[in-house]
């Protein structure tokens, strides 16, 4: 206890002394939270849809007018061929693919249950995954229309049900920066917790001090502690600067607990601050560090589900972001902020990060050599 | 600055001897790949003893150092350390040493006493224990006004006599210094010895490299290391007989000339 006593206050010594450490705490967050959203933002608004229409029913129609009053879309072609929409995405005419199958209305009135098909052109993903979403909580929107009107006809099973792909997508809204905010303050926060820790390990390494404390009996437990706890208060501190700035700029209030957020933060960057360990066992010097860092968080970012839906992805991404703590966070931080569910909602997730925590961490002790 | 020591005449090294073996290696390898750093070196060191281990640059005496640390596992051979195996009793022998590496390994953003106060703290020591030490090694060091300066403000060799006090601060039996006067001035070298002589006195066995050969007189037993390999051991002035030298550089250039590593062959170049 008082090694680590020794150890942490030495840590937080150095980081308040640190200016480029405190920089990136109080600046990074300012710069992503302000500038990322609006600069992905300019061209959602104008989201190119072909709808191929096999039913030409009234519901059809009903759904079609509902998607294109959104303001969102706008409607490039309305065809009954699916090759015709296809070759509008081929030419980039279009950024989405709504299908309308051909037993629609019929499906709805008697079995309460539709399918619809969509399809986004993968070259403009942000745009074609953020449209697709869009697109999902209209006809969520509407299938809550259709069973309104149904609800006057007594009936054995008054819940109809249109389905697309599961979804937990849920903006009423509809604003673009409720939907993205909570992600980046996600990323943020993965990338300040994993990188610090790594770079501040590795410097001890490039400037000898690890060895002159390796030289000492200080215990492996010890030495990972001392660095865990400063950087995983740390995260704290960045995740509320950011959630701060996602209230008083973008006014982003979370509908669920704040409480439920930070306590799956705070054992989510135990997972993060164990990716930053386990980096700085196998990186020499700073360079290593940045660019498997860089590497690891290309590919957290792109397949977290942050700008791509991950329903929207293939099969083998799908399941790599099985293994992304990032795309936990993010689809628990949406839930949260935009659909205010609780801790019983997140409990798999929270466990699975908290697995990831277990295993990052001790295989980065296992890893961590007093002795080469 | 001035000197950290009344006794500034380095004459007599403690000899140390009977009173038994702090350090004994035997056929001590350490291999990186199929390169051998190390190679079979065997040798003792007394307690008290002022121990020499010169050799040029690339001879291998960091390696050597390290193993006898317990900061690198030897490929084969056998070692103890303050009577414990460098094998399986690593962690038991870092107790019981204090160790100054060739890289600098102070904290440049922490001031002096708070470098102190760490090393200290970790080694287990008490508040009082500390605080009482540290006033004692400022004023011994003459660096009571630096007190509550960054690490990186001090020149160079006041940081090396620091890093040699924070090395001895939890009164180890055995220090190891490796290279502790690289680049220093000779009247900071001068003071740095007599550092050393005064922690031998108080019974701390001092085990230091150094390609300075004029340093090795200082030492009660000298051994040169060459390609790996231990070439010659002894007191100095029975080394200087043996080759019929009349100074520790003559010794070491005839023993060098037979090396085969570029690096530590500096007389193949002049
Ligand atoms: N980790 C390592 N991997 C490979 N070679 C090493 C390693 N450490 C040292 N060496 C090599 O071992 C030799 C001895 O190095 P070292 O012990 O540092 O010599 P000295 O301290 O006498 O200058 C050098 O040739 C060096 O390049
Ligand atoms: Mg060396």
């Amino acid at each position: 206890m008082r090694t680590l006593k020794f150890l942490l206050q030495k840590e937080f010594r150095q980081i308040f002394r640190d200016s480029g450490i405190l920089r990136i705490i109080f600046i990074l967050p300012v710069i992503q939270l302000l500038i990322l959203p609006w600069a992905a933002d300019y061209e959602i608004k104008n989201i190119k849809l072909a709808v191929v229409d096999h039913d030409h029913s009234d519901y059809s129609r009903q759904l079609i007018n509902k998607v294109t009053a959104s303001g969102y879309f706008i409607l490039t072609d309305y065809t009954s061929f699916y090759d015709d929409a296809m070759r509008q995405i081929e030419h980039d005419k279009a950024d989405l693919i709504l299908e309308i199958p051909m037993s629609f209305e019929k499906d709805l009135v008697k079995e309460d249950k539709a399918k619809l098909f969509l399809a986004v052109n993968a070259i403009n993903g942000v745009k074609a995954g953020l449209g697709s979403a869009y697109l999902r909580s209209i006809i969520q929107d509407y299938n809550g229309e259709v069973r309104l009107n149904w609800i006057q006809f007594p009936r054995f099973n008054p819940e109809t049900n249109i389905e697309v792909v599961s979804s937990n997508w849920f903006n009423p809204l509809m604003n673009y920066k409720f939907f993205m905010v909570p992600g980046i303050l996600v990323l943020l926060l993965t990338m300040v917790g994993s990188n610090l820790t790594a770079i501040n390990i590795v410097k001890e390494k490039e400037i000898g001090t690890i060895e002159q404390i390796n030289v000492t009996p200080i215990k492996k437990y010890h030495f990972v502690l001392g660095k865990l706890i400063p950087f995983w208060a740390l995260g704290l501190l960045v995740f509320s600067i950011g959630f701060t700035i996602a209230w008083l700029v973008y006014g982003i209030v979370p509908a669920g607990s704040l409480l439920t957020i930070y306590f799956f933060a705070a054992i989510y960057l135990l997972a993060v601050l164990g990716l930053g360990l386990l980096i700085s066992t196998y990186a020499n010097n700073q360079q290593q560090s940045m660019l498997i860092s860089f590497f690891i968080m290309m590919v957290f970012v792109l397949l977290g589900g942050l700008y791509t839906s991950i329903d929207s992805m293939p099969g083998w991404a799908k399941i790599i972001t099985k293994f992304n703590p990032v795309s936990y966070f993010i689809e628990v931080i949406r839930m949260v902020v935009l659909k205010g569910s609780g801790l019983s909602d997140i409990k798999y997730q929270l466990l699975t990060i908290f697995g990831f925590a277990v295993v990052l961490n001790s295989w980065a002790v296992i890893n961590y050599r007093k002795r080469s | 600055m001035s000197s950290t020591s009344n006794k500034n005449i380095l004459n007599t090294p403690p000899t140390g001897g009977e009173r038994g073996t702090v350090i004994k290696a035997d056929k001590l390898t350490k291999r990186f790949g199929d390169f051998t750093a190390v190679d079979q070196i065997s040798f003792e060191v007394n307690k008290g003893e002022i121990f020499g281990f010169l050799g040029a640059n690339g001879a291998g005496k960091t390696t050597a150092m390290r193993m006898l640390c317990g900061l690198s596992l030897p490929t084969s051979g056998t070692g103890r350390v303050a009577g414990f195996d460098v094998y399986k009793e690593n962690e038991k022998i870092k107790r019981n040493i204090g160790y100054m590496s060739q890289k600098f390994s102070l904290y440049e953003d922490l001031t002096v006493k708070e470098n102190i106060r760490f090393y200290a703290g970790i080694y287990g020591k008490s508040d009082k224990f500390i605080k009482d030490k540290t006033e004692f090694i400022l004023k011994q060091l003459h660096m009571e006004n630096e007190a509550d300066k960054l690490v990186k403000a001090l020149p160079l060799g006041w940081r090396q006599k620091l890093a040699f006090s924070v090395a001895i601060f939890h009164e180890p039996q055995i220090v190891f210094l490796d290279e502790p006067t690289g680049g220093v001035d000779p009247v900071t070298r001068r003071e740095f010895w007599s550092m050393i002589y005064q922690a031998a006195e108080s019974g701390i066995t001092i085990f230091v490299t150094t390609h300075y050969m004029d340093e090795a007189e200082y030492c009660s037993r000298v051994s040169i290391m060459v390609d790996g390999r231990i070439d010659a051991l002894d007191t100095p002035s029975q080394l200087k007989k043996s080759y019929q030298a009349k100074s520790m550089d003559e010794v070491f250039l005839k023993l060098a000339r037979k090396a085969a590593r570029s690096e530590s062959n500096p007389t193949k170049t002049a």
